[in-house]
């Protein structure tokens, strides 16, 4: 035979302790890493949807509001800042810009309520069309940011505690030195204070 | 893995740390776990207040729909939200029930909470691009609410799923006749089964003349099978006649929600 047996169970003996290794986890930290920063994208997308209707509305609320200078300079600024603040996969370990992008955004958050806030006293404003369809797709925007974050945080929860836990620990202290755990969302200020409701 | 150390735990004295930790686990568990429904159907009342005959109406409609489109569109009502805004609970209601295919996610849910007074229609991933939040709320606004607060729940969702429908059937990307049914695809090609009886073969050839190799490959297959938790392959939509079941698509939290 060209091919003898030691050599056979030799390549097999190779292929079997790789697939035993995979099997003990080995391959986890590599995607847990890939699955959260896919959901991180995901979250930037959707605050770049927002972004983007913005001059949109601010548009349409001159209109009508044109008084308003103040407000809607307030959201043109804020949404400048906003968008210049992009994290780059690799710095999703960096605790302070993922602050930084989060006080953008919720920057940008806060003068857009204040916008609609005053739309409500232009009735006009209130029943365009327009409006009311930019209403909607905001209000489904922000509802695309609460769950793509949710989203986020559970992948990186999962890849933090398999960096934290056996086996991955192992691997982590390894073959895995260089990975950190990811960052995550801060609660802001203002969803520690119950919002006031007034009759 | 979870057996293995499940028995370290163990071994390291303590039935008493076990115990706490497997009581720790499922408290968090049960915090977490709302109850859902159960999927039994396209319709899933069970706030009980569709009528029979818009029911037996409205059934044909989403059947129609998906065999047409692969759209899986369900029509829901809950007796409680438990205490959670309409938007997360639709949210994780539609991933629970993995509405739509997994690989279009054209899943769509549409959420009555009597008792909160609040709607919600959840589009899949898929079906944002046709079914808009714009487009939802305006249903919801012109459709859905006046009938609902006028009383006629049964008139109002009909009316809703018949907008949707039209919606969604207006727009010629999503609806297509599906190029096979699921029953035909039975076949594979023939190189794969060559390539499989010789894998077999030369497996059985390998455990027959090396013991080594005997057992690492028991300690192969040991190891696949504990370690096998997580990935399932979900099948596939309705089939022909019986049970209907999620295809395994999810959703982003597109959509609209009203109330009144």
């Amino acid at each position: 035979m060209a091919i003898s047996v030691a050599c056979i169970r030799g390549v097999s003996v190779a292929i079997l302790l790789g697939l035993t290794v995979a099997g003990c986890g080995y391959n986890n930290i590599p995607t847990y890493e890939e699955q959260a920063k896919a959901k991180w994208a995901d979250v930037q997308n959707n605050y770049q949807r927002r972004a983007d209707l913005i001059p949109n509305l601010v548009a349409t609320v001159q209109g009508y509001a044109k008084q308003e200078k103040d407000v809607l300079t307030a959201v043109v600024e804020a949404r400048a800042k906003a968008t210049q603040v992009k994290i780059d996969v690799s710095q999703l370990t960096d605790p302070a810009k993922l602050k930084q992008f989060q006080d953008a955004q919720n920057a940008l958050s806060g003068a857009l309520g204040r916008l609609l806030a005053i739309s409500e006293n232009y009735p006009d404003l209130k029943s365009n069309q327009n409006f009311l369809a930019l209403q909607s797709q905001l209000e489904g925007t922000e509802n695309r940011i609460a769950v793509a974050r949710r989203d986020y945080i559970e992948a990186v929860r999962v890849y933090n505690t398999e960096l934290k836990t056996f086996p991955g620990l192992l691997w982590a202290s390894t073959f895995f030195r260089s990975n950190k755990p990811m960052a995550e969302f801060t609660a802001g200020e203002n969803a520690q204070t119950p919002p006031q409701v007034k009759f | 893995m979870a057996a293995g150390c499940t028995s370290l735990l163990l071994a390291r004295g303590g039935l008493r740390l076990t115990i706490a930790c497997i009581a720790l686990v499922s408290t968090a568990l049960a915090l977490f776990a709302v109850n859902f429904p159960a999927l039994t159907g396209r319709i899933v009342d069970q706030a009980n207040i569709i009528a029979t005959d818009t029911r037996n109406s409205i059934e044909p409609k989403l059947a129609d729909l998906e065999v047409k489109s692969g759209i899986q569109f369900v029509v829901a009502t809950v007796t409680s939200l438990e205490g959670q805004e309409i938007e997360p609970y639709a949210n994780e209601l539609f991933r629970t029930w993995k509405l739509g295919e997994k690989t279009k996610n054209n899943g769509l849910l549409l959420l009555i909470a009597p008792n909160e007074r609040r709607v919600r229609i959840e589009v899949g991933y898929g079906l944002e691009g046709t079914l808009t939040d714009a487009l939802s709320k305006v249903i919801i606004t012109n459709a859905i609410t006046p009938r609902f607060k006028a009383g006629d729940f049964s008139g109002g969702i009909s009316r809703g799923v018949d907008d949707i429908i039209t919606v969604l059937t207006t727009d010629a990307s999503e609806w297509q006749k599906r190029p096979t049914l699921r029953l035909d695809n039975q076949q594979t090609s023939d190189p794969a089964n060559w390539l499989l009886i010789a894998a077999l073969i030369a497996l059985v050839t390998l455990l027959i003349v090396s013991p080594g190799f005997r057992w690492l490959f028991m300690n192969l297959v040991l190891n696949i099978v504990f370690n096998s938790g997580g990935s399932s392959s979900s099948s596939g939509g309705s089939s022909g006649g019986g049970g209907f079941s999620g295809g395994g698509g999810s959703s982003g939290g597109g959509g609209a929600s009203g109330s009144w």
